[in-house]
């Protein structure tokens, strides 16, 4: 029992990091080109920049999320971009932005 | 990646930089290697094509574009009448096949296309041997097989985001990029691997980004669907953003009146008049023999670097030119240079085989970068005789992705020499035999003890490569030195070609023979134990 609970604290910051990055990266590089269709271009043009510029963002983010001091500070870091992303989203999504 | 993420003290960038480089190389290292090394010989997907299909003569010079349009319009009126739209390429200097595809009425998606492969001289289906040719190679780099075409592209996908990652923390770890680029140390066991991986990397560290970041940028409508999903809100407005990148689109509704086509050589010429004689690369017509038919001619995309599309829109009754696309958005020409890169179809033959060398120096990155993995542990392992699992695996898999793959390729080109011409689903027998030499190879890597699997089959790559000349002079009349007398350069650069990498193959062969494993176990002070046990030694330049 110990030993699968020592285990679990050596394994779980890991685990949530792979998963920060995979799926968290892959959240925020979506969110960024949802947010990108509210920049004050052309409709397919915004909608585009966003495609290329969101494999960048998921990149960097990846590599935010294995630099970070902790697990803890990598879905933080992630969160804190996400914000004004969601923002601008959040008017894409409603219309605002149209 | 970050076993130590518990431990007190935090780590620097470079350590955690380095472990993410290796682990997201490794885990994605196999399928990244095939991606590469398919993905190169796509670059010369068009005369592989050619060199599969012997019966077909060498291509001197580039038939009349608007005599052949009409000859394969012709025949897809007796093949497809009832088709909403059909579609084909034209032949250029490279490709001496007409291909066409044509939608089946009422299926959607991608079940309802049919195609065929035509023969530009006569218009009729071609009467070669049924093959997929370099089309499997290409295929294969991004949608597998076996698979459906989908998950393919999301696993490829993924793949290419681990590459991505990859090279970026791997330029973060490296602080001496530009140093170490000039530093080799031959003969040095880890070292030299690091440096053959170092070499490989940096030297071609643009096209690396460049392809991996447009190798995303080519799918991105289907891996970044959620932009468009916002801003769209009709289909179409959806419709008016493709226009920008594909020059394909769902043909009109038809009128159900009927009426005859106009003629396609004269709308080819009028293309021509527009873009130059080898101007015109695709004709697709929608509706034909309805009173809405639709000529559309997509520009040669040899003509230039972006492949945004430009177009010319006929009426396909009257023939009367409607509208013509020359220019894309900013976005859509970011886009589309950036897919033309990835493409290289607008290479000329010197940027043709730079493309070639630098994106198998790539490969070569990915399978040092392998090899790497276990030259460094195997100095760790606290037995090396009995490595434990995970090193076994990796080992093996090393063995299957690197030598396994040279096999099955050169397979591939050999069962398209010797199985019967007329055999039933004769194309997708040739890629059967690929995957079951590539199966094979990984038998035998798990069977055989790891340094007796590389060699064995590194040899079996050279000979078969080195034997594949001899192959084709026995089963076609078009051997080797034929072609080159006659200045055949698609079959003599192909076959001289295999000649060199059978060489490589083999200098790798020797070099691994001949590498004497260093006693391990005893960690020597300097930093390089140089204990690498068997199997490695330098790489392929």
């Amino acid at each position: 029992m110990n030993s699968i609970l020592t285990t679990a604290r050596h394994v779980g910051p890991l685990v949530s990091r792979i998963v920060a990055a995979v799926l968290g990266g892959y959240a925020l590089a979506a969110l960024a080109s949802v947010a990108a269709v509210a920049l004050p271009l052309g409709k397919p043009d915004a909608v585009m920049t966003g495609m290329l510029a969101s494999f960048l963002v998921y990149a960097l983010a990846v590599v935010w999320v294995f630099a970070a001091r902790s697990a803890w500070r990598a879905w933080v870091g992630l969160a804190v971009a996400a914000i004004p992303l969601l923002a601008a989203a959040a008017a894409v999504w409603t219309g605002a932005a149209a | 990646m970050t076993q130590k993420t518990t431990a007190p003290k935090a780590r620097g960038i470079r350590q955690t930089m380095s472990d993410l480089h290796i682990w997201a190389g490794l885990l994605a290292g196999w399928l990244l290697y095939a991606m590469f090394l398919t993905g190169t010989t796509a670059y010369f997907r068009d005369e592989i094509s050619q060199w599969m299909r012997p019966e077909l003569p060498a291509q001197h010079q580039v038939p009349d574009a608007g005599a052949t349009a009409q000859r394969v319009v012709d025949t897809l009126q007796q093949e497809a009448p009832s088709s909403p739209q059909w579609s084909f390429t034209l032949p250029d200097a490279r490709n001496n096949v007409v291909s066409a595809f044509w939608r089946i009425p009422n299926i959607q998606g991608r079940r309802g296309f049919q195609s065929a492969i035509f023969d530009p001289a006569s218009g009729e289906k071609l009467h070669a041997r049924d093959t997929n040719g370099g089309d499997f190679f290409y295929r294969f780099h991004f949608n597998f097989y076996y698979i459906p075409v989908l998950w393919g592209r999301w696993l490829a996908g993924l793949c290419a985001m681990f590459m991505l990652v990859a090279i970026i923390s791997g330029v973060i770890t490296h602080k001496k990029i530009f140093i170490d680029f000039f530093t080799f140390r031959w003969g040095k066991g880890q070292r030299s691997w690091l440096d053959a991986h170092n070499m490989l990397s940096v030297f071609g560290l643009p096209f690396h980004l460049m392809i991996t970041y447009s190798g995303l940028v080519t799918l991105m409508l289907l891996y970044m669907p959620w932009g468009g999903d916002a801003a769209f809100k009709t289909p179409a407005q959806r419709q008016a953003a493709l226009a920008q990148m594909s020059a394909f689109r769902q043909p009109a509704r038809p009128t159900g009146e009927s009426a005859p086509l106009a003629s396609i050589a004269d709308i080819v010429r009028e293309g021509q008049q527009h873009w130059g004689p080898d101007g015109v690369g695709q004709v697709i017509i929608a509706n034909p023999g309805d009173a809405a038919a639709r000529v559309t001619l997509v520009q040669n995309r040899a003509e230039r670097v972006s492949i945004s599309p430009h177009t010319m829109v006929f009426d396909g009754v009257t023939g009367k030119l409607d509208s013509v696309r020359d220019s894309a958005s900013a976005a859509a020409e970011t886009r589309g240079v950036l897919y033309g890169l990835h493409l290289g179809n607008f290479a000329d033959v010197v940027t043709r085989w730079l493309y070639f060398l630098v994106s198998l120096a790539g490969t070569a990155m990915v399978g040092t970068g392998l090899v790497l993995w276990t030259v460094k542990r195997r100095a760790k392992l606290p037995d090396p005789q009995r490595p434990h699992f995970g090193f076994r695996l990796v080992e093996r898999l090393n063995i299957t992705a690197i030598g396994g793959l040279s096999i099955a390729m050169t397979v591939f080109l050999w069962a398209n020499r010797l199985l019967p011409v007329d055999a039933a689903h004769r194309a997708a027998g040739e890629i059967d035999i690929f995957f079951i030499a590539w199966g094979a190879s990984l038998l035998h890597a798990v069977l055989r003890p790891a340094k007796r699997a590389w060699v064995e089959q590194l040899w079996c790559a050279a000979a078969l490569l080195a034997l594949t000349p001899v192959l084709n002079a026995l089963t076609t009349s078009r051997p080797l030195w034929k072609s080159i007398a006659q200045g055949d350069w698609v079959f003599a650069g192909l076959e001289l070609t295999l000649l060199a990498l059978a060489a490589a193959h083999a200098w790798l062969a020797i070099r691994t023979m001949r590498h004497k494993p260093k006693p391990a176990r005893k960690p020597a002070r300097r930093a390089q134990p140089g204990a690498e046990g068997h199997a490695q030694e330098q790489v392929t330049a």
